[in-house]
């Protein structure tokens, strides 16, 4: 019977070719760019380098000073995070570093543009980038404010060309030449927190690092030494921070709170708004509405192609077949057609994934399909198909036979 | 074989009521062939579908091989009409998209047989109708003769007691019509199939057992 399903089926996308690709182009870009919308949130959130340490690292990157008419929110200074994280017990190494900052510098007067970002010694410590040649600065040059630099393997490739050894070579960024000790891996822009090209020690840099002003450039991973480190982390961070004065008096409060990478990362600096939440809602909103228009739009089709169908129903109703009979072969018919938008969905996604690879949109990004997402994304195909056969198979088993035969 | 007793036939819109069928009796014995005739719009096909169970009366009742239909659901009246009827139709209702052995094989999908004995029942009831080697073909590749007998093997493939024709030769010409009614003579003849067969041609009418003449919904002879 199955057989003779599948043979119709095929018959009936033949038939009508327009509504075929129409059905088929909704499932499959849908399955595209859900597959492509996954790889970018999954390797945003779901890729740990350099920060292998995640499940005991605490991220702090907001402070936020209100009072009753006003509010400020920005990252933190270097003081600030020095000197409260340094009243901590439980964390065992801290890292604090600012966020990238732009400049341009010059090779052979051609314009390359440059993020570096400022760190402390133990930053090194705390995460695991991959050094592909020499090693990070220690404490003794940081303390030295020494111009040495670490760099990613994408601006070697810049700045020096195709090289093989740079270790000992002079970089310049900001109108100031560094000496280069280190190369590590790329990090893609996208994990902004720990993103850049140029690695510097924080003494070198020219703003003032030592002001005691709480809003900075600056933000600090808390390394704890277990998962279980976390909480006690938390509720230490807290209780220091509620002990903080507030700076001037206008304000109030002052929040800030040392969170998971998650909430860390789509953190908005507003205490009344979750990022958690609005991410969450941003991409859930997204999805179903995604996922709900090829679904409407395949019911409607569907309705007109099984009406057509008439005479056939009427015929098979009057040799024996039950609307129950006829409800499952239109949901088979309908599962191959979901199905195979789920393949030619699933080659488009690897093109897709592909391209924007090639494209360099964004720096560092390297997407690739998760094969978890991919069976999850061939589950939603076959809920597709479920969702889009029913209701036209229920509507044309409840036809009239002799209705149907006429029409 | 097939007992009518006072069937009626009402067709309600919201404005109009149109009695199509007016308290109508008729018993088919086992093995009988008969016609029933009429101008159009008198009620023939109504009947048929009645009596095929693929509409209901709004009055009456059904009896068929002793069996009362009235309280039937869908899947008993499925079932039912899978086992016992066969249809024939006046514009054959073919599936295009399957081929003709597929088409043939259609009532047996709704019973518990295997794909081997479907081929194998199509196969000869295609033979039975002299098509034997058209199996491979789609309905579009055929004559409207041809067609019709596919429909036929598709009625007979079950090995229904009844066969219920509509126009069976309506659209065919008078030869390719002849060749039609022996057919169904032939399955009367030598299966015992009861036949009950609407048509407008008075020769093929005569052909028959027994003819019914209705006029207006109601038997006139």
């Amino acid at each position: 019977m199955l057989k003779n399903y599948f043979k119709i089926a095929i018959a009936v996308l033949k038939r009508r070719k327009f509504f075929t690709f129409i059905s088929l182009f909704g499932i499959s870009f849908t399955l595209t760019i859900l597959m492509v919308l996954t790889a970018f949130i999954n390797k945003v959130i779901g890729d740990n380098y350099p920060d292998k340490k995640r499940d005991r690292s605490l991220y702090i990157n907001r402070i936020q000073e209100s009072g009753d008419n006003n509010m400020m929110s920005s990252t933190l200074s270097y003081y600030f995070l020095s000197h409260y994280t340094g009243m901590m017990k439980t964390p065992a190494k801290v890292a604090i570093s600012s966020m990238f900052k732009g400049t341009n510098t010059y090779v052979n007067n051609k314009k390359i543009a440059v993020n570096f970002k400022y760190t402390n010694a133990e930053y090194w410590d705390v995460l695991d980038y991959d050094f592909t040649e020499g090693k990070p600065f220690n404490k003794q040059q940081v303390t030295n404010a020494d111009r040495v630099a670490i760099i990613s393997e994408d601006m070697k490739r810049q700045y020096f060309g195709d090289v093989t050894t740079v270790v000992g070579k002079y970089i310049e960024a900001d109108n100031v030449d560094y000496r280069v000790i280190g190369v590590v891996k790329n990090v893609p822009v996208t994990n902004y927190m720990l993103y850049s090209d140029i690695y510097l020690p924080y003494t070198v840099s020219k703003e003032d690092y030592k002001s005691k002003g709480y809003l900075g450039a600056y933000m600090a991973i808390l390394l704890g030494n277990s998962p279980g480190d976390i909480p006690k982390m938390q509720a230490e961070y807290e209780s220091i921070i509620s002990r903080v004065p507030v700076e001037r008096k206008e304000f109030k409060h002052v929040y800030s709170h040392a969170n998971t990478f998650f909430r860390s990362y789509v953190d908005t600096g507003n205490e009344k708004q979750s990022g958690v939440f609005i991410v969450v809602t941003a991409i859930s909103i997204f999805v179903f509405i995604f996922t709900l228009l090829p679904t409407l739009n395949l019911v409607n089709i569907n309705i007109t192609r099984i009406m057509e169908r008439s005479s056939e129903i009427g015929v098979r109703k009057a040799f024996g077949a039950s609307s129950k009979t006829l409800v499952y072969q239109f949901l088979v018919e309908n599962l191959i057609l979901t199905m195979l938008g789920g393949v030619i969905g699933t080659v488009l996604s690897i093109f897709a994934l592909y391209a924007i690879n090639n494209a360099n949109l964004i720096d560092n990004l390297e997407l690739s399909i998760n094969f978890t997402v991919l069976f999850i994304g061939l589950l939603v195909c076959l809920v597709f198909g479920l969702l889009s056969g029913v209701y036209p198979a229920w509507r044309m088993s409840k036809l009239n036979v002799v209705t149907a035969l006429k029409a | 074989m097939i007992r009518l007793q006072n069937i009626e036939k009402v067709y309600r819109t919201d404005t109009i009521e149109t009695l199509a069928l007016n308290s109508v009796s008729l018993d088919i014995a086992k093995g009988e062939f008969l016609s029933i005739m009429g101008p159009s719009g008198c009620g023939k096909s109504t009947l048929l579908n009645i009596m095929g169970l693929l509409d209901a009366p709004s009055k009456g009742e059904i009896r068929i091989d002793d069996q009362k239909t009235g309280g039937m659901n869908d899947k008993q009246l499925a079932q039912f009409r899978n086992k016992k009827l066969g249809f024939i139709f006046q514009s054959y209702h073919l599936i295009n998209d399957l081929q003709v052995l597929d088409n043939v094989e259609l009532p047996l999908l709704y019973r518990d047989t295997t794909a081997k004995q479907r081929r194998e029942l199509a196969a000869e009831a295609l033979e039975k109708v002299g098509l034997a080697n058209r199996l491979k073909h789609f309905p579009t590749q055929l004559s409207g003769g041809q067609r019709q007998r596919v429909a036929i093997a598709r009625a007979i493939v079950g090995r229904p007691e009844i066969i219920l024709a509509d126009e069976p030769t309506g659209n065919l010409d008078s030869a390719m019509g002849n060749e039609i009614m022996e057919i169904l003579l032939s399955l009367n003849r030598n299966d015992g199939t009861t036949i009950v067969m609407v048509t407008h041609d008075e020769n093929m009418a005569h052909k028959t057992h027994r003819l019914v003449r209705l006029f207006d919904g109601a038997q006139v002879q």
